[in-house]
């Protein structure tokens, strides 16, 4: 059973390092991000939400959502150690 | 100082005076660093998260030098269930009642239809109460975490 767990672990990375070949360069000025996205903050985001932390800014209210599930996440795995170690005191 | 002292000296659990002197003085201070980076998230580097695990590291400080027991006797089992719950609450709660008070899911702006403040002073402090939603679901969580993890579940006594 490990086994199929370490293969299956080992071809998931292996896919997602395939994928990231097609990223664009790290840094690069003519990249999506680089030319919509990262302007657009930079713009407006002191003007729209008078925060000077664009990171605080950009992920309390325009990523809330993330923000939110990540939030999720680390509840979730709090109350998964919680089941799992308490279920077996008994 | 004397009563400090008398303090370290007269509290049971744990076995090195040194370790167990220096975590009473840092302590307080990390848990200050805690809050401030909790509340100062929108100015310098820092949030919800950061502040979270610094305010739950003190516990585990205390965890570590004096016993699970001992760091109990400030944050019981019940307020540690209480904080995580309200914490994701507080965010998932402030999102839904932005969108029933006309706005979307999460959308802060739409809360001036209920106290009037302008629009982005409104995502201004909307992002600071879900920051300190995430920071108290943060702390709780690392507590309960290491709670269970360091005492195989039983939470008595662990490492």
């Amino acid at each position: 059973m490990k086994v199929f767990a370490l293969l299956a672990t080992a071809l998931t990375g292996a896919i997602l390092l395939y994928g990231t070949a097609d990223f664009p360069a790290w840094g690069d000025p003519e990249s999506p991000a680089s030319t919509h996205v990262s302007a657009y903050f930079i713009e407006t985001v002191v003007r729209d939400t008078h925060m000077p932390n664009l990171v605080a800014a950009v992920l309390g209210d325009y990523r809330a959502y993330d923000t939110m599930f990540e939030l999720v996440v680390i509840y979730c795995a709090g109350m998964a150690v919680l089941a799992v170690l308490r279920g077996a005191r008994s | 100082m004397r009563r400090f002292r008398e303090q370290v000296q007269n509290t049971e659990g744990g076995t090195d005076l040194i370790i167990r002197t220096s975590v009473r003085l840092m302590v307080p201070f990390i848990q200050l660093f805690g809050l401030y980076v909790i509340v100062h998230g929108h100015y310098s580097p820092g949030g919800g998260f950061q502040g979270g695990v610094l305010l739950g590291s003190a516990f585990i400080l205390l965890a570590l030098a004096y016993g699970v027991e001992y760091s109990k006797k400030y944050m019981s089992e019940f307020a540690n269930f209480l904080t995580v719950n309200i914490g994701v609450f507080i965010f998932v709660g402030f999102g839904i009642l932005c969108a029933l008070v006309g706005g979307f899911f999460l959308d802060y702006g739409a809360m001036a239809n209920v106290f009037p403040m302008p629009l982005p002073e409104w995502r201004y402090w909307g992002v600071f109460v879900v920051e300190v939603g995430v920071g108290m679901g943060v702390m709780g969580i690392m507590v309960s975490l290491y709670w269970d993890l360091a005492s195989a579940g039983s939470r008595k006594e662990g490492l």
